[in-house]
């Protein structure tokens, strides 16, 4: 017994030694980290701010056998790259006066043409001098315009931009159908070339823009459209990172030719499944190809179908002539593939595989994005629709081809709060911008406008958060936190004060008239800053001294067009974020001008009013009615009297079709 | 010592069993463990002693110590790089591999000094102290491996970011004679000042093959897109000179030019711009009356007034930034260290990390032939973004320009950042300042949905004991018209539900859930039985609510889905006597909180309450029993930046005869216990993010004076 306690604790105590020899060596490694203190103090105080900048990503553990060889401390002075006098010697002065700036870019506008295009060497801003005007050829007689191509134009036509004026236009667009540039398609149209060529105004392409969704043809599907671009921009589907030239071409979404014009389909959202959970991880559902060029990554899709929630299908059938080329897999394949619905697949699963086909795009990507499933896209070299602009890491993963097998595995890896927001900004997305053919179309334009004036323009936070570029209008202001979309995002609140615009269409008769109480009332608002009265009424002016005196300022403003819509003429005189729109015989305490502000600082998007009123569908007319009556539900609110940003004074005298203003 | 004590107590019990195997046993035991400790020995000592003896002699600290090359006269020269290289054509990604952390590896080739064949060396400079500062860096970041077989990418130590310093034809053979070049594949050459007299190309003119390059002047015409990085030029002065704090704001100039090097015609013409503009303009040069030296790079004149540089551009609220024979311009970096808006006139330049980095919020871009309009262009500009760029180009300066270190790192995140474009750093992180980042709001429900009326609401009542009162509340619950089921969670394990008999009949599914423990965040767990979106949490108490309020509750939650929808109000306020916060449950003109005693929420809430709440609150809250109605206020508040929403008018919820009970001093102790929560909460978000709002949401047609039986809501409680 005695020397089995021995042993005992004899075994006992080198377990402990043990123990405490490796919790040695675990302490060893901590000053390790931090025993590199070379750098000079300003360095330190750098890295500290590095690791902010880096937090998002966990520091990786040490492995504890390998200590980390750094790179050594140098102990003597070595020499700066940049030379006292290297500045100097960087001056045009010293080394070749001859060349100026502009002989330079002169040359530079010589060679840099056609493939190399860029804005400032292939494009003539100053035709845009007078607002950026888009010119439409008239078609000749005899043009076949596939459908596709005749919502283009059309959304082009009923757009702002367009102009019918070809001497005052800064862009011009093509009557001929150029979508389809497949030989062998039935919408191809011949002799493109000399069409365009015999143009009066093509000036070898410039400030042209060419739409175009298929080029080349099989099997090798290059990228060529059967004439010379010249130094036309293309707005191109499927869009080759090679062929592209940044900053000029614009890559578009191949669309089908069911694509709305105008009210696109909404997409799939629903939040109910929040955090999500969808039955099916990854899906895929499409042809794979047994001859000429076509992704590869489908041929070998099979290996990562699992059959669970993993389901890549692919089908040997397109063509006439398929059973001809067919290999060992392509029965089992037809098979499985005919097993399940695409619709069923793609609105139940979180993520859906967006392989290239035989070009580098596909009508799944738009397909996936409606539907909320994240697209994984695996299509190397391919310039997605809208990048310029787009941020797509927010809305999908961007995959590599040659690393197909880890697709699964990086799926599982994304969270579900980032699935939640990955699903949510594919909606944002596609009800933004690709939701019908004028979103895509206005895109396209809205693209061209901001390079045309780079300081006017959108930066990537107006792209790329709710509600878009296309309602946020640079040219009001490139500054987010004018805008009543963004307080949150930037951190930032509305000012704490408003600018009452009374609308007065009749003469001021007294002292005691209900404009002058008005006047009174709202001046007494703590939150005030001004009062503007917009006189839209055909006498004269009144005397300064018939207005009442207020304590806060108050101008007078006459109304140039004394039409109805000129109250939302974007004043700028209106300094303050928020504004209270007034008629002159609305009568409000300041209890209730003070409660409605207050209301409209949690709502700064909103419109926050006093009269409601309801739209009602008749079905017995079978149109919109309005009621004024009394109802349980409200549908607006009247500008009678109510508070907005001013943002919307803006956008209605500019974003408005000018039709629908005139009825106004 | 928690180890051993496991040990010594599972001893004894073993002593009673033992046999004569025990001796055999210990002596195995025993030479288990030794031989465990010989092997964590020679593992951990075996690596150094290899490092010791290898090539590497540069620990002893001098640069001239390191090995000598001499280049064979006709070794191979690389090709001249291939303008159409991508990721997916010219980079192995192959060699970064899957791995969990997402992080490429760096490998950093051994120092050597090339010379050729005549012993000259290939760069007049040699290894310089930037490019020294750069590697060491990079070695004591993440990135950093020692192991050549794992790394993925490759950095040479051929000094090669001032190209006027280089042999082309020798650097370029040096290049070739690394190990693992293949090609230039997964290789990467820092480059700032590329080109030479006199056409000075605008990428770097050493041949590399398939390099990438981090360089500080493309034109749109070199820079591979997705491929290269542009990088700034880096400024000397960012380490040399520290620059006072200066908050954005107007400037006593508006627009301020420092670059001593201008082409004579654009001086002329900023000359004229002054004449237009005068005094809000500074044209500065250099002085031609000192002496030369290091110091003439500190000072700027103006008809023979001296100014100190950099700090005068601290002065101005844009500067000019044009293009000299180069593109890059270190005056960048001067400029935005200052805060100052650069004002961008470089055609065709690609600006620093433009792949990330947004630069219309910290930059004016002007096209060269717009010099004489720049004046126009930036009076548009209202002050107010001018002070937003402002303060976004001088983060840009302390993020990404300060220091080699900075640059270098970002270079390699932005390449990470390919590789692994699904754990990429976001928009936000790369270019929100820290303030940003602070007070922004990025709500997880951020798109705008108006839910869908049909599916309705699950109501989620929490329950002890009171099953009379329970009863009530189920009763009273199922007449609202949009209940889809009910779900009471039962939380006394020592007591089982009643007979399911004995429940009153409802028209929805009543399921009921047994916990495991009487803990108060039972009642916000995601259970797989809410299909619903919409959550209804309501105390087994609250009897008062009548089905109009509870349908008209739900409406709202409807048009408001990302808040809480809730019935009674409550407030925080900042106590000034005590330096804390105050919970506040008497009538008030403002709420910040709403109860969940009953209150609609989105089922998401229950999800982030359960695995995303921060710090200890959770525990804390089922530790105390109390205040996780607080949490929940907090936890959304702070996710969305949003109040929540009060509806009705109603005040009194529970039973006369139930709230009778409650004495005056244990409601005294309840406020105490409740204020403490909300300075604990406060504590652990670091901030206190519930915000305030003075409106609540009634009926349209609530008093107003019309039939009752018109109105969709008429039973709505005033008390």
């Amino acid at each position: 017994m005695q020397a089995k306690k021995r042993y005992l604790l004899v075994s006992v105590v080198a377990g402990l030694l043990f123990l405490i020899y490796l919790w040695a060596l675990q302490i060893g490694e901590f000053p390790q980290q931090h025993q590199y203190p070379h750098t000079p103090y300003h360095y330190q105080s750098h890295q500290q701010r590095q690791q902010d900048v880096y937090q998002s990503q966990p520091l990786p553990q040490k492995v504890p056998s390998r200590p980390a060889r750094r790179w050594p401390e140098s102990t003597e002075l070595l020499e700066p790259y940049l030379e006292g006098g290297e500045q100097e010697e960087d001056s045009p002065q010293l080394h070749h006066q001859h060349t100026s700036p502009r002989e330079r870019r002169a040359i530079c506008n010589n060679i840099y043409k056609n493939k190399r295009c860029r804005m400032e060497t292939c494009f003539d801003f100053a035709r845009c001098q007078s607002g950026f005007r888009v010119y439409i050829y008239p078609p000749q007689r005899g043009d076949s315009i596939s459908e596709t191509y005749q919502k283009i134009l059309t959304s082009i036509e009923e757009s702002r931009f367009h102009t019918t004026d070809p001497s005052r236009a800064c862009l011009f667009i093509l009557a001929v159908d150029t979508l389809d540039r497949d030989q062998l398609s039935v919408q191809y149209i011949q002799n493109v070339r000399t069409r365009i060529h015999n143009l009066p105004t093509w000036n070898d392409g410039r400030n042209h823009l060419i739409f175009n969704l298929y080029s080349g043809t099989w099997p090798d599907y290059t990228e060529d459209l059967g004439f010379e671009v010249g130094q036309a921009m293309l707005a191109k589907a499927s869009a080759d990172v090679a062929n592209f030239r940044p900053n000029f071409d614009i890559s578009i979404p191949l669309f089908s030719k069911d694509h709305l014009l105008k009210r696109g389909a909404t997409g799939y959202p629903t939040l109910n499944d929040a955090p999500p959970f969808r039955k099916y991880q990854l899906v895929f559902k499409g042809k794979r190809y047994l001859t000429g060029i076509g992704s590869e990554t489908r041929n070998a899709l099979y290996h990562v179908h699992n059959g669970d929630d993993v389901i890549l299908l692919t089908t040997c059938k397109h063509g006439k002539d398929w059973e001809k080329h067919k290999d060992s897999r392509c029965d089992r394949d037809n098979r499985d593939y005919s097993q399940f619905d695409y619709q069923e697949l793609l609105h139940n699963s979180s993520f859906c595989l967006v392989p290239r086909g035989r070009r580098l795009g596909s009508f799944r990507f738009l397909e996936a994005l409606q539907a909320a499933c994240i697209p994984v896209i695996l299509s190397n070299g391919w310039e997605l629709p809208f990048s310029e602009v787009i941020d797509w890491r927010k809305a999908a993963i961007i995959g590599d081809e040659r690393l197909l097998l880890q697709v699964p595995s990086i799926t599982r890896s994304v969270g579900r709060d980032r699935i939640l927001a990955l699903r949510q900004h594919t909606q944002f997305l596609w009800e933004a911008y690709f939701s019908s053919v004028t979103k895509i179309v206005l895109t396209t334009l809205e693209i061209i406008q901001d390079r045309v004036e780079s300081h006017v323009s959108r930066n990537h936070l107006l792209w790329n958060s709710l509600p878009g570029g296309l309602y946020a209008l640079p040219q009001y202001s490139a500054d987010p936190a004018q805008f009543p979309f963004y307080y949150a995002v930037l951190g930032k609140n509305p000012s704490q004060r408003f600018t009452a615009v009374i609308h007065m269409v009749s003469p001021l008769q007294s002292h005691i008239s209900p404009v002058v109480k008005l006047i009174i009332a709202v001046a007494k608002s703590k939150f005030c800053a001004q009062i503007v009265v917009l006189w839209n009424c055909d006498k004269s002016l009144p005397p300064k001294n018939k207005w009442p005196s207020t304590s806060v300022p108050l101008s007078v403003v006459e109304g140039q067009t004394k039409t109805m819509s000129s109250r939302f003429l974007p004043h700028d005189d209106i300094i303050t974020d928020a504004v209270l729109s007034l008629d002159e015989d609305s009568v409000l305490s300041t209890n209730e001008v003070d409660f409605a502000f207050i209301v409209w600082q949690s709502f700064p998007e909103r419109i926050v009013g006093y009269p409601a009123r309801s739209h009602y569908w008749d079905s017995s007319r079978s149109r919109w009615g309005y009621t004024s009556k009394w109802t349980n539900d409200y549908s607006m609110v009247l500008t009678g009297a109510a508070f907005y940003h001013r943002y919307y004074h803006y956008l209605f005298t500019h974003y408005v079709p000018a039709s629908l203003r005139t009825m106004v | 010592m928690y180890a051993s004590g496991k040990y010594s107590s599972r001893g004894p019990a073993l002593i009673p069993r033992m046999k004569t195997k025990h001796r055999i046993y210990y002596i195995t035991l025993f030479s288990v463990v030794l031989l465990g400790l010989i092997a964590t020995g020679m593992f951990q000592f075996w690596p150094h002693s290899i490092e010791s003896t290898t090539e590497w002699t540069l620990e002893k600290g001098s640069v001239h110590d390191a090995p000598l090359i001499r280049l064979p006269g006709s070794s191979p020269i690389p090709e001249r790089g291939d303008l159409s290289c991508r990721m997916h054509t010219c980079f192995d990604v192959y060699r970064c591999g899957y791995n969990p952390k997402n992080r490429i590896k760096v490998y950093i080739y051994p120092l050597q000094r090339f010379v050729d064949e005549l012993g000259v060396p290939i760069s007049s400079t040699g290894l310089s102290r930037e490019y020294n500062d750069l590697l060491s860096a990079i070695s004591d970041s993440d990135f950093y491996t020692d192991d050549v077989t794992r790394a993925c990418l490759f950095i040479p130590s051929i000094d090669v970011l001032n190209q006027n310093s280089l042999r082309i034809r020798e650097t370029a053979q040096a290049l070739a004679m690394l190990p693992r070049w293949d090609k230039g594949m997964n290789h990467l050459l820092f480059n700032m000042l590329p080109g030479g007299p006199p056409d000075y190309n605008t990428a770097l003119d050493v041949p590399r093959d398939r390099a990438l390059l981090a360089g500080g002047g493309f034109s749109t015409w070199t820079y591979r897109q997705g491929y290269d990085v542009g990088i700034p030029v880096y400024s000397p002065l960012s380490a040399d000179v520290v620059l006072p704090e200066r908050q954005p704001g107007p400037r006593r100039y508006f627009i301020l030019s420092s670059q001593t090097a201008i082409h004579r015609e654009y001086r002329a013409e900023l000359e004229r711009l002054k004449e237009e503009n005068g005094e809000s303009l500074l044209l500065l040069d250099k002085c031609s009356n000192l002496s030369q030296g290091a110091a003439l790079a500190r000072k700027r004149c103006y008809k023979g007034q001296v100014y100190d540089y950099p700090q005068i551009l601290q002065e101005s609220s844009f500067c000019v930034v044009l293009r000299g024979a180069r593109l890059g311009q270190a005056a960048l970096s001067d400029v935005l260290q200052a805060g100052c808006v650069p004002v961008i006139l470089a055609d065709s330049y690609i600006l620093p990390f433009s792949e990330v980095l947004d630069w219309k919020r910290a930059s004016v871009v002007i096209p060269e032939e717009k010099l004489s309009e720049m004046y126009t262009i930036l009076k548009s500009i209202p002050h107010r973004q001018v002070e937003e760029m402002q303060r976004q180009a001088h983060w840009f300066w302390e993020a990404y320009f300060s220091s080699m270190k900075a640059i270098g790192l970002t270079t390699l995140q932005i390449i990470n950042d390919r590789i692994y474009p699904y754990a990429a750093r976001t928009y936000e992180q790369w270019n929100n300042p820290p303030v940003v980042k602070w007070s922004s709001v990025n709500s997880p429900l951020f798109l705008p949905l108006i839910p869908p009326r049909a599916p309705g609401f699950t109501a989620v009542i929490l329950t002890y004991d009171r099953v009379e009162s329970l009863f009530r509340v189920i009763t009273e619950i199922s007449k609202v018209p949009s209940l889809a089921k009910l779900l009471v969670v039962w939380n006394n394990q020592n007591k089982s539900p009643p007979e399911e008999s004995l429940w009153p009949k409802v028209g929805v599914p009543l399921k009921v859930v047994r916990t495991k423990d009487n803990k108060l965040s039972n009642r916000f767990f995601p259970y797989d039985e809410i299909e619903t979106e919409a959550v209804l949490a309501i105390d087994d108490d609250i009897i008062m609510l009548t089905s109009d309020e509870l349908q008209f509750g739900y409406e709202v939650w409807r048009e408001f889905p990302d808040r809480l929808v809730g019935y009674p109000g409550r407030l925080h306020l900042w106590d000034h006597e005590m330096g804390k916060w105050k919970y506040e449950s008497e009538w008030t003109n403002e709420v910040s909180m709403v109860l969940t005693g009953a209150a609609f929420y989105h089922k998401y809430f229950n999800y982030l309450y359960t695995y995303k709440m921060p710090g200890d609150i959770k525990n804390w809250v089922d530790a105390h029993m109390n205040c996780e109605d607080i949490a929940m206020n907090f936890l959304v508040a702070n996710i969305t930046g949003k109040a929540p929403i009060k509806v009705t008018p109603r005040k009194k919820f529970k039973c006369p005869e139930c709230t009778a009970i409650d004495g005056l001093s244990l409601d005294q102790t309840h406020m105490v216990e409740r204020s403490e929560c909300i300075n604990k909460f406060a504590s652990v978000f670091g901030t206190m993010p519930l915000k305030v709002v003075e409106h609540r949401a009634d009926p349209v047609l609530y008093k107003d004076d019309f039939p009752e039986k018109l109105k969709s809501f008429p039973n709505i409680g005033s008390l």
